[in-house]
């Protein structure tokens, strides 16, 4: 059998998050084209799922490391555990979440073992002659892709955001669950956990939305996004927001979409009252459909965009929910099961 | 006295910069340059910090790039940095953020014993945000990332990160790193006297003979991570545009797509 393929899980508040079955799904991928197996490694102190799903989803081999320092998270030491798993396994490939704590994890594990990472990749594929790892990323703005190989160094490390791989279809299969403990060496750190605190009721993070609506400078006052909390709350969206509103301080700061703030990808994105600045264009062209109301005809915002209404927002955004309320079968908010995180 | 190190980049103004209708790509040409912005609240969390301690601190900011980067340099002492270090050398070219991390941090162990390091979250050409950790683990220090406010104490700091789900406080000691969101601070502007002043600054400048590592270490060649292909992705989306009278049939049109296809109706 050829070296691994690892993927680090991402577990939040006990549960194991979907972007660890969409990174298992595609590991499951690339270890076929290279005669290997799939390692899944997973670190938590409780668990609502089962590790054992993991196996439907694709993986070989799951380790599982059940330990009270992993209550809440710790860098370091998952920095720790992660290499002296690396050094352990000897794996080929190793793909992450390009979450606050992949992000944070896999940079410290390259330093540590002297290895390549690629940030955000939206492409991971194999090529045929070298068998190396291609990792695909968008670069200046997303304006162009750059594909990246990882020639001498192993693991070859890739981040990947949620969402960019679907998750695979379940199927049955079973697999080896391995414990693995921490020596005192592991748990070695100077970084103190003082608190959590989980975001407030309502708050919610937009990344995880399927749909947001978000607004622009051309909103030219704070109340504007009150209308567009209302075509939000009918389609049960989140609320965007661009940086000079974020700067306005018409909108927090956890609202703001763009390179310096969420980087989203949601099945439907509005841009209102955006003029559609590089850094904010950024933030959201992958998402699947792009609506877009501007005044300006020559708005960058409608070249990314799938609908363009080029006219007053506060003419044009009061029709659309006046349709979606008289067209829609019934309130999206009825559906059940998705009340919270 | 404390001893704080500040990681800039020089970075493209994407403000300035358009696309061009035709292509989608980038027009760079006339733009300017400028500090990474999450760098300039790295820079105003230094600066606090010294006031909070009576100026009993002093802040070293260090930047790896061609010789003209030294003009982020004046801008970073402009705003209150005490010493300024050029990294620039042809060797460090082509470096990808293994390589980066790796200059940075044998210059930090060459020009101070820090007791804080601090680094925007993530540069906005790059957007890797790899080279503030990486640094951290080449130096053997632990590092905070996500920081969104920062309480300093005498051997140690506080800090709040920004997480996906909610915010995280943890105590770090010294020595340690953290990398920063714009949520931090407001950056201020220059002073006129830290502007004349950053005029006259000597700018310390350190090539790969000041550093310890490997030429096969250096740039490009040093580099794990090789870009073996770029490409201009074609524009997939199909644009409709609505104005004027059209404006109520494309929201009919929009609506039965939203229906159908996004809410599964």
């Amino acid at each position: 059998m050829n070296p691994s393929v690892m993927v680090y899980t991402e577990i939040r508040n006990g549960s194991i998050h979907p972007v660890s079955y969409e990174l298992t799904g595609k590991a499951r991928e690339l270890a076929d084209k290279l005669n290997s197996e799939v390692v899944v490694v997973t670190l938590f102190n409780k668990l609502e799922e089962k590790v054992e799903d993991l196996f439907s989803f694709g993986a070989d081999r799951v380790i599982v490391s059940q330990d009270e320092c992993f209550r809440l998270f710790n860098q370091e030491i998952h920095t720790n555990v992660m290499s002296a798993l690396i050094l352990q396994e000897q794996p080929q490939i190793v793909l992450a979440p390009a979450t606050t704590g992949g992000r944070t994890v896999l940079p410290a594990v390259a330093g540590t073992i002297h290895t390549g990472l690629t940030a955000d990749c939206t492409g991971l594929d194999i090529e045929e002659e070298s068998d190396l790892l291609l990792q695909t990323r968008p670069a200046i703005g997303g304006n162009i892709m750059a594909t990246i190989k990882t020639p001498h160094h192993r693991p070859q490390m890739a981040t990947v955001r949620p969402k960019t791989f679907k998750i695979p279809e379940k199927r049955s299969a079973s697999g080896v669950v391995e414990p693995f403990y921490l020596n005192d060496d592991m748990k070695q750190t100077t970084i103190e956990i003082l608190d959590y605190q989980p975001l407030e009721a309502g708050a919610e993070n937009i990344q995880d939305k399927d749909i947001i609506v978000s607004g622009g400078k051309g909103l030219k006052r704070k109340e504007g996004f009150d209308l567009l909390k209302q075509l939000a709350d009918i389609l049960q969206g989140g609320i965007g927001a661009s940086r000079p509103t974020i700067e306005a301080k018409w909108m927090e700061y956890p609202h703001q979409v763009g390179l310096s703030g969420k980087v989203v990808s949601p099945k439907l994105y509005f841009a209102i009252g955006i003029s559609g600045a590089v850094q904010h264009i950024a933030g959201m062209e992958t998402s699947e459909i792009i609506v877009s109301v501007n005044k300006d005809p020559d708005a960058s915002i409608f070249q990314v965009s799938d609908y363009a209404f080029c006219g007053d927002l506060y003419d044009i955004v009061p029709k659309m929910i006046e349709q979606l309320k008289e067209k829609l079968a019934k309130p999206v908010s009825d559906k059940e099961g998705e009340s919270h995180v | 006295m404390m001893k704080i190190a500040v990681l800039i980049k020089q970075v493209p103004d994407t403000d300035d910069v358009k696309l061009d209708p035709e292509t989608g790509t980038m027009i760079r040409e006339g733009s300017g340059t400028i500090i990474n912005p999450l760098d300039l609240n790295a820079i105003e969390a230094a600066v606090q910090i010294k006031r909070h301690r009576k100026d009993d601190c002093e802040i070293t900011v260090l930047t790896m790039g061609p010789p003209n980067a030294q003009f982020a340099l004046r801008e970073a002492l402009a705003l209150g940095g005490d010493e300024a270090v050029l990294l620039t050398d042809r060797k460090f070219a082509g470096a990808d953020s293994w390589a980066t991390a790796k200059v940075l941090a044998e210059a930090l162990k060459k020009s101070g014993k820090y007791d804080l390091v601090l680094a925007g979250e993530k540069a906005t050409d790059g957007e890797t945000g790899q080279v503030g950790p990486e640094v951290a683990a080449m130096l053997s220090m632990p590092c905070a990332t996500y920081v969104s406010a920062i309480e300093h104490n005498e051997n140690n700091v506080v800090v709040t990160r920004t997480v996906e789900d909610g915010t995280e406080k943890q105590r770090i000691q010294f020595p340690c790193l953290i990398t920063v969101l714009s949520a931090l601070n407001n950056p201020s502007m220059p002073t006129l006297r830290g502007k004349m002043n950053s005029r006259r600054a000597n700018i310390v400048t350190m090539t790969s003979q000041d550093l310890d590592i490997k030429s096969e270490e250096l740039g490009l060649k040093g580099s794990p991570t090789r870009v073996v292909k770029v490409t201009t992705p074609q524009k997939t989306r199909k644009t409709k545009r609505y104005s004027g009278s059209q404006i109520e049939e494309g929201i009919r049109e929009l609506v039965e797509e939203i229906k159908t296809s996004v809410l599964n109706q």
